[in-house]
């Protein structure tokens, strides 16, 4: 099946400093990918860029095409039909990202309007139907209500309403549940998961929440310093993670259940991007490393399970050695 | 042996408006709160947000004035705040914001923000308290060579680092934490929680751990309590607490925990929102959100009453038969 998207050696520059170094990045239609990483990692960036939502002084090369239409250069008008319709966005302050002095209905009519050319009452049935889809209770009392009389995660499931009014292709969450309490965030969780089953929509799922994307996507890339150092399905990635950066989550995660044990944590902090150091990025956190890693930068590399790694020294396949088991106790804790 | 701290009945009330020239309603934020804390044990204190456990942690260090309720600290009553022999005691508790960079000054050097404590409680002379400050340093993990560093020079786990070392100068046997890991990346966050950890070991000295993020609190508390809408409803031994809670909004609060290879169904998946805290419901404040809710838990607010000889819940079905129903 033809893809949805794709991204082609996307690289993003701020001020002359690079902060994307090539991402190349498939979305199949349907599919639920999550984008894993640090603060400052560039996913976010990779799809802000894909979008044209950069500030102009970034300079973004590269290929996004989306279907049949190339998104690199398009004018400002091609996008806008992109953006909202086939390509929808959701961030994770939702409260900052509704208009505080407009009332919700008249919010979501507006997206109606733009997206599918609905207006009057055919525009406010649908409204109705978006809010009850995302759990509003009581949405016909509540279409006249402004976003502060929602609370959090009201706001965020408003949010994905609006999202979901140009009825896209792909919906793009970036850590969409990162501002909210537990008990809320497993509700947003749910609702995400059940909206793309029934809607035959692809997921783009940005988070940092390891436990969080395990959940809702398939496949699963594990972002670094602005590149992605290993890809692959969730099943692959979290029972047995090859690149030390994703096994060094993992370590350094508390667990919910079993012994209580110091954590591991990934010593150092993320490079700075104007000081980006010689050859692998994680280089110098990575107990694995040796002194290739430092002058040669490993390339995405297709492996024999279907994965792709960048790394010279990985952590052994599943089945050799004894790390095997150790992997999987310390994942499954 | 005696408690480092122990708080009796603690209640905080906000008055709140609804609109511009609404009538002033109050928020009971905090609502006859009690606990103790031994020396050298870490209570952690989780919630969600707007459950007053933030409030808490101020009123336990005396910093916001309780309306009602007793904090005693080693034995003795908390004095008045902010009369000499409450900024005297301030030496021995001190506290760990969430976000280190509003809590950093952000014009001084941290080797400056390290000291200052020191020269507030006139601990030492110049000579000491530099010596003091390398050891502080030195302890949390930060260079010698970071020390004229200003904090905007530094990373987000480096100034909660900094944000620790100034709350240890002054060695103070009670440590309040609020969120102090939420605002980290997780390689970092594990940085900091073994940081805490080897604190925790090396002394006794008694923590106080705010936190939503239950996967943290496990791995550092000795005991935790959780908190719905300014009361405790389960206290116990956090090993217990987690492998059989009795409440069954703590039940739903660990099942909410997202964790790799734990599938999304099967999850108990709580409905609705935490109620606003200036409309309280009737009885148990939990029962609209609550799957075991009968008429008794709409009409009594349930007492906390011990469930196990170490763990306390407040619910009128915490007992064997509700607790193995809904499991």
């Amino acid at each position: 099946m033809a893809n949805l998207v794709e991204i082609r050696d996307l690289r993003v520059a701020f001020d002359g400093v690079p902060v994307l170094h090539g991402v190349d990045l498939e979305v199949a239609p349907g599919e639920a990918l999550g984008l894993v990483g640090e603060s400052g990692c560039g996913k976010s960036v990779t799809w802000l860029a894909a979008l044209g939502l950069l500030p102009s002084k970034a300079s973004v090369t590269g290929r996004v095409q989306l279907g049949e239409t190339d998104l690199t250069g398009a004018p400002q008008s091609a996008l806008e039909t992109v953006r909202g319709g086939r390509i929808a966005m959701i961030f994770q302050d939702p409260s900052s990202a509704l208009n505080p002095v407009l009332k919700i209905g008249r919010q979501l009519c507006e997206a109606l309007r733009l997206h599918r050319g609905l207006t009057g009452a055919a525009a406010k049935t649908e409204a109705l139907r978006l809010m009850d889809l995302v759990g509003i209770p009581d949405a016909r009392g509540r279409f006249r209500l402004y976003p502060h009389e929602f609370s959090g995660g009201q706001c965020q499931r408003l949010m994905i309403a609006m999202a979901l009014a140009g009825e896209p292709d792909l919906l793009i969450a970036d850590e969409p549940t990162t501002a909210l309490d537990a008990t809320i965030q497993a509700q947003i969780l749910d609702l995400l998961a059940r909206l793309r089953a029934e809607m035959n929509m692809a997921t783009v799922f940005i988070s940092h929440d390891l436990g969080a994307v395990a959940q809702v996507c398939e496949r699963v890339c594990v972002m670094y310093a602005g590149r992605i150092v290993e890809q692959g399905s969730v099943g692959q990635l979290f029972e047995h993670p090859r690149h030390p950066y994703t096994r060094g989550l993992f370590d350094a995660l508390p667990r919910l259940f079993g012994p209580r044990t110091a954590l591991v944590p990934i010593p150092g902090t993320v490079p700075d991007p104007r000081n980006l150091p010689g050859g692998c990025a994680f280089q110098p956190r990575c107990a694995h490393a040796q002194p290739f890693c430092q002058s040669a930068l490993p390339d995405l590399l297709p492996q024999r399970d279907g994965r792709k790694l960048a790394c010279a020294y990985p952590l052994p396949e599943r089945g050799q050695g004894g790390e095997r088991q150790a992997a999987r106790e310390g994942v499954f804790q | 042996m005696t408690a480092l701290l122990e708080a009796t009945d603690l209640v905080r009330v906000y008055t709140g408006r609804q609109g511009l020239f609404g009538k002033a309603a109050p928020v009971r934020a905090v609502d006859g709160v009690s606990l103790r804390v031994m020396p050298g044990e870490t209570l952690g204190i989780v919630g969600e947000s707007g459950s007053g456990k933030s409030t808490l942690g101020r009123m336990l260090l005396g910093v916001d004035p309780a309306q009602g309720g007793t904090v005693r600290f080693g034995g003795t009553p908390m004095p008045e705040r902010a009369t000499p022999a409450w900024r005297a005691l301030r030496a021995r508790m001190q506290m760990v914001f969430q976000d280190p960079l509003a809590a950093l000054d952000r014009r001084l050097t941290i080797a400056a923000q390290i000291r200052e404590p020191l020269e507030i409680h006139r601990i030492g002379d110049a000579r000491a308290r530099a010596a003091r400050v390398g050891e502080l340093m030195q302890a949390v993990g930060l260079r010698p060579d970071q020390a004229g560093r200003y904090p905007h020079e530094l990373s987000g786990g480096q100034r909660q680092r900094v944000v620790i070392a100034r709350a240890l100068a002054s060695g103070p046997e009670l440590l309040v934490c609020d969120e102090p890991v939420s605002a980290l990346d997780v390689s970092i966050q594990a940085q900091v929680v073994n940081l805490l950890r080897e604190l925790q070991r090396e002394g006794r000295r008694s923590m106080v751990f705010i936190s939503h993020d239950l996967k943290v609190v496990r791995n550092l508390c000795d005991r935790v309590a959780v908190m719905y809408l300014g009361r405790i409803v389960e206290e116990g031994p956090s090993e217990l607490l987690f492998a059989r809670p009795r409440h069954p909004y703590t039940r739903a609060l660990i099942s909410s925990v997202p964790e790799p290879g734990r599938p999304l169904d099967g999850r108990v998946i709580l409905q609705g929102e935490p109620p606003n805290p200036a409309k309280r419901p009737s009885g148990c404040a939990f029962h609209p959100r609550c799957a075991l809710a009968t008429d008794v838990c709409r009409n009594t607010v349930p007492e906390l009453r011990q469930t196990d000889p170490e763990q306390t819940a407040a619910c009128h079905h915490a007992d064997g038969t509700a607790a193995s129903r809904a499991a």
